[in-house]
């Protein structure tokens, strides 16, 4: 799984909002090709672009299981889960190239943002006889 | 894996077996592909869309042939009168499909598995769930019809208006899903707009003189002429102002345009015909300067006193602002901040914004646009909000 997570201690690019709209038309045109290009190498599972900060909420249960709900903007980490996909691939170093190319993604200027992309294994593996 | 994705395991198999053909007869020749699992994957993969295609077609061709075609010689029955068997069922099945007490999501999931003729797999993929998730549901929905005890009937004449009020909603909901294209739209997933026509197809032939349901089908019809303008080379979302008109599709416009124009001579008039008729006069305007504004904002005053609902006075403020100018459209905006329902909605943000652009208040328009941006579950709308917001960022810089 590999996840595009943006906090203000790793992301070293101006926010989108300051981005030109050739520079913003860019970056969608990339991922299109990524997405198209991991489906045409049979490495295609999910990818989901996610709802802004303001729009997530933090869920804890309390008393009676009951839920309890804290609302965005997560202030204290600036820390948001932008997007993320999951691929289906050879080797674990493969999924890492793919992050490096995803983290390539054009940003102001058609300069590479290179932003950080975490690669996760996704815990389908079936179990081994113990 | 390719069964994986597909969750049929027979095709598969042939799909790969012809890929491996494929491989044995191409690659003497042209040598080996630098990937080879990754060629023979997207040759399978493609053949396998071809013999998936296929076996819908036949499907659908067996079920036009076994659907028999409503009787035109006998005069349509009153509505308090029984139906004709053969027509009854497919009816009474969608009554059922889409009964109140079902959540919305599961009368969907009915509706395209019972009467739409979809595999459980097909609506999982539509629907971006795993298809256990999907079958779930499924059988969730039956068994709540089974536990209503609802009978396998038409309804009561009483509620009649009521429940096909319920079906054409869900029909028009799974057709508003064929249009949310995501970052994750998928060549495999079913046309779901072109099937919810199919189904109102099938529903306009079955209840000819029904002038809601013909409405439904124009307004389907005249929203669907436009899907090719839509998006542009990126996926990005074209509003309807910037759309190429030359890529809308005209036949379709005309048989939508009749369509409306029939029900409205004939009535009663309900809102899926003054959707359908506002969607007409977009489709009929040239240009986007020559729409007929003072005429879709009278449209949106009457489908405002039929169906008050916030998205609707929503549009209702922008059409005033199209005619009478942006100032007023705002003010017509202002009134609808009490709403609890839209307060803070990203639409009322993404209104704002646009009449902000045409008074020429590029900071404030650009906030709104953020906003909207922000607040969107949309990722083609996302899109679309940030690159307004950067063309005002850019023509004030």
């Amino acid at each position: 799984m590999l996840l595009m997570q943006f906090s203000a201690a790793n992301t070293d690019f101006p926010s989108i909002d300051t981005w030109s709209p050739e520079e913003i038309r860019a970056h969608i045109g990339f991922m299109q090709d990524v997405n198209a290009k991991l489906r045409a190498d049979g490495e295609w599972v999910d990818a989901q672009g996610l709802g802004g900060p303001q729009q997530a909420r933090v869920v804890r249960a309390g008393a009676n299981g009951a839920p309890v709900v804290t609302e965005g903007p997560f202030a204290e980490t600036k820390e948001f889960l932008a997007g993320y996909w999951i691929v289906d691939c050879e080797s674990p170093e493969r999924a890492v190239k793919i992050a490096a190319h995803i983290s390539t993604a054009p940003g102001p200027g058609g300069r590479p943002l290179n932003m950080p992309i975490e690669v996760h294994p996704v815990m389908s593996a079936p179990p081994q006889e113990m | 894996m390719l069964a994986r994705r597909f969750g049929d395991f027979a095709t598969a198999e042939d799909a790969v077996q012809e890929a491996l053909l494929a491989a044995a007869t191409q690659w003497p020749d042209e040598g080996l592909p630098d990937n080879p699992r990754g060629w023979l994957v997207q040759v399978a993969y493609r053949r396998m869309i071809e013999l998936v295609r296929g076996e819908t077609a036949r499907r659908e061709r067996e079920q036009r042939a076994a659907r028999r075609e409503p009787d035109h010689r006998r005069a349509a029955p009153a509505a308090d009168e029984e139906l004709p068997a053969d027509r009854d069922d497919t009816l009474v099945l969608l009554f059922l499909c889409c009964h109140p007490s079902l959540s919305t999501g599961s009368a969907i999931a009915l509706t395209l598995r019972a009467v739409g003729g979809l595999s459980t797999a097909e609506i999982a993929r539509a629907f971006l769930v795993p298809e256990a998730t999907m079958a779930q549901r499924i059988s969730r929905a039956k068994q709540s019809i089974r536990g209503s005890g609802v009978p396998f009937r038409m309804p009561e004449p009483a509620e009649r208006e009521q429940r096909l009020a319920a079906v054409l909603h869900v029909l028009y909901l799974i057709f508003t899903e064929g249009h949310t294209a995501s970052l994750g739209a998928d060549l495999r997933r079913v046309d779901l707009s072109e099937e919810a026509i199919r189904l109102t197809r099938a529903m306009h032939a079955l209840l000819p003189h029904d002038s809601e349901v013909t409405g439904l089908l124009a307004l389907m019809l005249l929203t669907e002429a436009r899907a090719a303008a839509r998006t542009g080379p990126s996926g990005e979302l074209i509003s309807l102002a910037d759309q190429d008109r030359d890529r809308w599709d005209a036949a379709a416009i005309a048989e939508g345009t009749a369509l409306v124009t029939a029900a409205i001579a004939r009535g009663p008039v309900g809102p899926y015909q003054l959707q359908a008729a506002i969607a007409a006069l977009h489709d009929e305007a040239p240009t986007a300067e020559r729409t007929d504004w003072p005429q879709i904002l009278a449209l949106y005053e009457v489908l405002e006193k039929l169906s008050a609902n916030p998205v609707v006075s929503l549009n209702r403020a922008v059409a005033t602002a199209m005619a009478h100018g942006p100032a007023v459209g705002l003010d017509a905006l202002a009134a609808l901040d009490a709403d609890p329902r839209l307060a803070g909605h990203h639409r009322l943000h993404a209104a704002r914004a646009h009449l902000y652009e045409m008074a020429g208040d590029a900071p404030r328009a650009m906030t709104h646009y953020r906003a909207a941006a922000d607040r969107t579950t949309s990722l083609p709308e996302q899109h679309y909000l940030r690159m307004r917001a950067a063309r005002l960022a850019d023509a004030d810089a």
